[in-house]
């Protein structure tokens, strides 16, 4: 890299990355049901009602 | 399947929060020393209680040692819970624990001694820096082990926010603190000028979004709920505003270096995901809040929920008046002044202390088995060090915009109504004083929690061992379900959590250094621009011994006003040989970037000597110890050969022959300082001749006269081709 032209291609292509995976996030966390929020969410609460985490959703 | 029976380890919890308590007070108390000494500069008594030495002691005190081990206290408490197993190693606790331990003390010896690197946060020179990266691998060793022993599949969000900050902290740790050593406790940055204050800001910006926010978030996310007891308001709102916090906070650091010779690209850069930063700040601030709706009267009744409900406050307020600091037309008026440490202390005072009492408040009765001591002591704390935090702000607001605008304004004639940079200073006492009643305050809530925790623990007995049991995981591997997003499979695999954390931070940080580093188009080189003399250079590793860029910015903007005042604004290409850069980040003093030949040698003689001599109502330390000690010469010849390791032109003859380049300089300084100076004998070899060495050098080099000492033959042989 010996001069600044062109060098705008890495922001644009890190912004390109991190949209698509945060675009991917969002999505994945908007579809995910509510019931397993819901339990994810309780997770630091004392709560006995599950017994077997393998059994979810 | 059969439960397991397991046992948390509470003891490490014990030990980290006693170290959090014990640190915390004398972290803060160095804190009030200094605030108290621009009061009252008579406090500078020795060398290692000047202002310079013990600032950085103030701020490694409290992010490392009081927010450092409150960290640790409460990732292994909430760790151990969520993950539902005891820590995969006692041993690795023990050497965390005790390592962490050693490099703080190691700290509290080394930096009055003036062992500092000057690099703000990661002031500790570099056999310090090795062991802190032993020890946080240590740390990160025995975090991630724990997370794969773990009975509860899931990772819950505060886990997610506790790798991020193992991860980012490593990498930042790690390329900020590249340094060439010289000597045991002496090393130069491998970065220069321009290049080392984006590698700098990049790591000081992170330091606090790394070390300051993200894992006091994860707490945040345990503890809230917790002393709540109610879930997190929104879930899903965690998640999102994790990734978009953790990828956007990384580029915010050009926003330290608005309006100085940083590439213009690079600042825009900061300030624009400086204001995008808002979003996810929020998103935190938010469900904090809202983790409360419906449960407010809550508040009323414990200590605990006030102190995290006045955090989370504080929390959204820093981080909105950080992207405001961020525009170009807010930092005009706010950089180098006092309205950055009001800025800082909401944050650390607010966000990080109250976080951390209400943490304390909230374990140390249940690993104890007992109930707090007096609510009403913690209810008085609470209140009392609002009122501090109040008292520490206020007059820091008032003090920078008084400050800035004094220096900003003009006469109808075109000159400068407060020329004296004194006037200013002295406007500001008042306003100083305050805010030390303000750290007195809240020092004092600290005292009361002291005496409120002591009498809790004699009520109750450590529960070193808490049991609890559950379902081990299955040992069959997890059946990807038909249709189950791929994040849902990360969720599950915490190495790649890890990994896809380390690509977002790591992207911001190689797009903005690399391009700074490697385009040559960046840095415009002046070629009048020369290393500094082997006198010159003793001299600017005294001035980073003393601190001096704790009070003295070496960066003058392209401002009327500062143009005015210092001289011409500051170059890109004047610091090329700058290892470490020196820009500073405060104007407690003028800025010294065009210092050299603004006065005789006499003025720096008697001035650093006893600063009332020459500006009545100074509150500058008087630096009398440069005055009875001879200057070490015992590394000056390695210290050029560093530097032409790090690509600064010393010929090879002009090393050999370096003492005697250095004393036939230092000599004639010393025998102009005796022709005006009447009555005093001066050696050459006392250290103060180093400095005015150095201080006559700054900023002389663009003005073409390559000498204003008469030593003009030294230029000559100075480099290697020319």
């Amino acid at each position: 890299m010996e001069t600044i032209d062109g060098v705008s291609i890495y922001p644009i292509l890190s912004f390109l990355i991190f949209f698509t995976l945060f675009v991917g996030a969002v999505t994945y966390i908007l579809l995910k049901d509510r019931k397993s929020i819901e339990e994810i969410s309780l997770l630091p609460l004392d709560n006995d009602k599950e017994i077997s985490h393998e059994e979810t959703k | 399947m059969q439960a397991e029976t397991f046992y948390y380890d509470n003891k490490i919890v014990r030990n980290f929060t006693v170290a959090t308590i014990v640190w915390g007070v004398i972290g803060l108390l160095v804190g009030l020393w200094i605030a108290f000494s621009l009061v009252y500069p008579e406090m500078n008594l020795a060398s290692w209680l000047s202002f310079g030495r013990l600032r950085a002691l103030h701020t490694n005190g409290a992010i490392f040692a009081f927010v450092g081990n409150a960290i640790f206290a409460g990732i292994y408490y909430s760790l151990q819970r969520l993950l539902k197993t005891r820590m995969a190693s006692d041993l690795l606790g023990k050497i965390h624990f005790w390592g962490w331990q050693l490099i703080i003390v190691s700290a509290v010896i080394t930096l009055p001694l003036g062992l500092t690197s000057s690099k703000e946060y990661a002031e500790l020179e570099w056999p310090i820096d090795i062991a802190i990266t032993l020890i946080w691998v240590v740390f990160g060793v025995n975090m991630f082990w724990t997370i794969l022993k773990r009975r509860e599949r899931h990772l819950y969000v505060a886990i997610w926010f506790y790798i991020a900050t193992f991860v980012t902290v490593a990498v930042l740790h790690i390329v900020n603190n590249l340094e060439l050593p010289v000597s045991a406790f002496k090393s130069y940055s491998i970065f220069a000028g321009v290049q080392d204050a984006l590698v700098q800001w990049w790591y000081g910006h992170n330091a606090v979004a790394f070390f300051l926010t993200t894992p006091v978030l994860g707490l945040m996310y345990y503890f809230v709920p917790k002393a709540a007891n109610r879930p997190v308001y929104s879930y899903r709102l965690s998640i999102i505003h994790f990734w978009a916090l953790i990828f956007l906070y990384i580029w915010a650091g050009p926003h330290h270096l608005l309006y100085t010779s940083l590439p213009d690209w690079a600042q825009s850069l900061g300030t624009v995901f400086s204001i995008m930063l808002i979003f996810p700040s929020w998103g935190g601030m938010i469900n904090g809040l809202l983790t409360l709706r419906g449960a407010w009267d809550k508040v009323r009744d414990s200590a605990i929920l006030k102190f995290f409900v006045v955090a989370i406050t504080a929390y959204g307020m820093s981080t909105l008046e950080g992207p405001l600091l961020s525009l170009k037309s807010f930092n005009a008026i706010a950089h180098y002044t006092d309205w950055i440490p009001a800025h800082v202390h909401i944050g650390t005072l607010g966000w990080n202390g109250f976080m951390i009492f209400g943490m304390i408040y909230y374990l140390m009765p249940r690993i104890y088995k007992t109930s707090l001591f007096s609510e009403k002591l913690a209810n008085a704390h609470f209140w009392i060090a609002t009122t501090g935090i109040l008292f520490w702000a206020l007059p820091m607001y008032v003090s920078g915009w008084t400050q800035s605008l004094m220096w900003k304004e003009f006469n109808p004639d075109g000159t400068l109504v407060y020329g004296n940079f004194l006037e200013t200073v002295t406007q500001l006492i008042p306003l100083y004083f305050t805010r030390a009643i303000g750290g007195t305050l809240y020092i004092t809530g600290m005292i009361i929690m002291v005496v409120n925790i002591i009498r809790t623990v004699k009520t109750g007995k450590l529960v070193a061992e808490e049991e609890a049991s559950a379902l081990p995981l299955s040992s069959t591997e997890y059946k990807k379900k038909k249709g189950e997003h791929w994040h849902r499979v990360i969720e599950r695999r915490p190495v790649q959590l890890m990994i896809f954390s380390i690509v977002a931070i790591l992207i911001g940080g190689i797009i903005e250094i690399i391009p700074t580093i490697m385009v040559k188009s960046n840095v415009p080189t002046i070629s009048s621009v020369m290393p500094y003399t082997a006198l010159e250079l003793e001299g600017r590793d005294l001035y980073i011994r003393e601190g001096c860029n704790a009070c003295h910015s070496q960066m003058i903007r392209p401002f009327r006003s500062e143009v005015a005042r210092y001289g011409e604004y500051s170059k890109a290409g004047e610091f090329v040989y700058d290892h470490p850069f020196l820009w500073g980040s405060k104007r407690t003093g003028p800025d010294l970037h065009r210092e050299g030949g603004k006065y005789p040698h006499s003025w720096h003689y008697n001035h650093m000597l006893d600063p009332t001599s020459m500006s009545p109502g100074s509150i500058m330390p008087a630096y009398k110890w440069l005055y009875t000690s001879d200057l070490n010469t015992e590394y000056t010849t390695k210290k050029l050969e560093a530097m032409v390791t790090l690509g600064v032109p010393y010929s090879a003859d002009y090393i050999a022959n370096a003492e005697m380049h250095l004393m036939a300089q230092a000599e004639e300084i010393a025998a102009e300082l005796e022709s005006q100076l009447s009555d005093v004998e001066v050696s050459p070899q006392e250290e103060i001749i180093a400095l005015i060495a150095y201080l006559q050098r700054l900023g002389i080099d663009i003005k073409g006269n390559p000498s204003n000492h008469t030593e003009a033959t030294v230029a000559g042989k100075i480099t290697a081709e020319k």
